[in-house]
């Protein structure tokens, strides 16, 4: 979210800097492969997420965890530290949509490069590394 | 001609958040349509239990980011009703500047970045190329004069800060206001040239339901009485008398029937049954558009969104240029037991918060209604209605259509997600 409103005022430099090749709140056409860098939110719940993350690691150079949840967890992984009886309660959902035993986060899962945690994300931060990941891969000086 | 058909899209593009669709049809008659929210409960009902009242309101705004003003506007009314506290007018304008501020910005997202490619025939506005470019820019602009009201109102636009129970921590500064109105200014002829263009977009899926809206007296999301098509009002605190909750298999949200049927909140329905209490300036300029209203077509809820946009921006600046903003001493007020219901408006439709205390102030019982949980079997239905007639198109034209019917409701899985996806099988 925070992402898409940096866009108000940087979308026409990064239009022309980088091709957005997934990313589903904006495209219906995404192509996941080969990807330079992925920025990946949220924590993994589930073993369809955990694949996917998994994929997606396997798809790019360089993987940022961003926001809370993808770097610390939380707050998705509240249910982790639910008493006995508020997790027998919640028991039956987790089984029949699949849920894991714990919620993670992202580096518990696959191997994450970079972070820029907050909930929302620190944009200060996630500039400044956007900028230094560019440079990194050559497409500004 | 598809006698038989399977479909089973995974992961809707253009939405907020995660849901798949699955359909079936069988010698041309329509078995089965299934909305299938995927995004994972995150369980906020449990772990709200045993918080104390001050830290309900943030940590209920997670339940979303983009309509995080929302959730944390609720709350508060929730927790301030529970424990009888009353905010001051300028609190209350306050609020209603950040929740236009949310809204403004919510609604042009979903305008222009998720519903416009629909019109122009592309998939992403990454593909606009300079002819119709203006449009992003008007876009960026109406986004940004959303995100700047709510940032100088509310300190963010996501998660906003300032907001607190019976009132805010920051009045805005004299300068910062004489800006925003400005800048609203600037972007409200962009504002009709998007309504226009949802004026003139030409799809159309008709189904008579009932709509359901917080009535408010002058259109700001935040006070009145719950209506209904067929005229029942209802007080807040009784709002759960006429919602029941249906679980389905398949779908993580949990869905709603009011009075035992589907219906639908959102913008369609604020200006099918709210639409006189529109600023007047709104009123004026939006007159040959408004007149399509009360509509049943489901295209027309961007229409409405498009118009209640120029409501934000016209009632925000009449609310900033005649308010002189003062710093205030919060409310005083004991804490004590109680019940307390919250309802406003978010960006999809009426939004409940129910929260019980204990005598300390502790949590013991909370109960949160989503707009998209209520619209959830509205949508499917009239995907059931749709089907047979374009059974006549390319498996991939269908898939489009059903994702234009879901986009058109703005629906909200949750903050942090991106996609609907349709699977054929």
């Amino acid at each position: 979210m925070v992402f898409i409103e940096l866009l108000n005022e940087r979308y026409s430099r990064w239009k022309d800097l980088v091709d957005f090749r997934y990313f589903r709140t904006l495209k219906s056409n995404n192509d996941m492969t080969d990807l330079d860098i992925a920025f990946v939110e949220g924590a993994i719940s589930n073993t369809n997420e955990e694949t996917l993350v998994k994929k997606i690691r396997n798809n790019c150079k360089k993987l940022v965890a961003i926001g809370s949840c993808a770097c610390s967890g939380s707050p998705a992984n509240q249910r982790n530290y639910f008493d006995k009886s508020t997790k027998e309660e919640i028991q039956f959902i987790l089984d029949r949509f699949g849920h894991r035993e714990k919620v993670s986060l992202l580096s518990e899962v696959i191997e994450v490069d970079d972070t820029v945690n907050g909930c929302p994300m620190d944009e200060n931060v996630f500039l400044t590394k956007f900028d230094r990941y560019l440079r990194e891969f050559g497409v500004i000086a | 001609m598809h006698d038989n058909l399977d479909i089973n899209i995974e992961q809707i593009s253009k939405t907020e958040g995660h849901a798949d669709l699955e359909v079936k049809v069988r010698n041309r008659r329509v078995e089965d349509v299934k909305l299938k929210i995927s995004e994972n409960k995150r369980f906020y009902t449990q772990a709200v239990r045993k918080r104390s009242y001050l830290s309900v309101p943030q940590f209920v705004s997670r339940i979303c980011g983009t309509c995080s003003i929302a959730h944390m506007t609720c709350s508060n009314e929730a927790i301030e009703k529970c424990l009888h506290i009353v905010p001051s007018k300028q609190t209350i304008l306050l609020r209603k500047l950040a929740v236009y501020g949310m809204m403004l910005r919510d609604h042009a997202l979903h305008l222009y970045f998720f519903c416009m490619p629909d019109l122009f025939g592309k998939d992403s506005v990454f593909d606009f190329d300079r002819t119709d470019e203006h449009w992003i820019k008007q876009a960026f602009l109406v986004k940004g004069a959303g995100n700047n009201l709510s940032k100088v109102i509310a300190g963010r636009a996501v998660h906003a800060t300032y907001e607190r129970i019976g009132c805010f921590s920051h009045i805005p500064p004299k300068e910062k206001i004489h800006e925003l109105i400005n800048e609203l200014r600037s972007v409200r002829n962009y504002v009709l040239d998007l309504i226009q263009m949802f004026f003139d977009q030409t799809f159309k899926l008709e189904r008579t339901t009932n709509f359901v809206a917080l009535v408010t007296g002058d259109f700001s999301f935040l006070e009145g009485e719950i209506h209904d098509s067929q005229g029942t009002t209802i007080k807040e605190e009784d709002y759960w008398n006429f919602l029941n909750l249906v679980t389905s298999p398949y779908s993580q949200a949990t869905r709603f029937v009011y009075l035992g049927k589907e219906y639908m909140v959102g913008a369609l329905a604020r200006l099918n049954l709210n639409r006189t209490a529109l600023h007047m300036e709104t009123r004026k300029d939006a007159a040959k558009f408004l007149n399509i209203f009360p509509s049943f077509n489901i295209f027309h809820n961007n229409l409405a969104q498009a118009i209640e946009i120029l409501h934000c921006v016209d009632h925000s600046i009449q609310i900033l240029e005649e308010t002189e903003f003062k710093e205030e001493s919060p409310p005083k007020y004991d804490i004590h037991g109680g019940r307390g219901v919250g309802v406003i408006e978010a960006p999809r439709g009426t939004l409940y918060h129910m929260v019980e205390l204990d005598n300390h102030g502790r949590v013991t019982h909370a109960n949160f209604v989503i707009p998209t949980a209520q619209n959830q079997i509205k949508m499917e239905e009239d995907m059931k209605m749709l089907i047979p007639q374009i059974l006549d198109r390319s498996k991939h034209e269908i898939e489009h259509e059903l994702e234009k019917v879901v986009r058109a409701y703005d629906p909200c899985m949750s903050c942090a997600s991106h996609f609907l996806r349709v699977k054929w099988i």
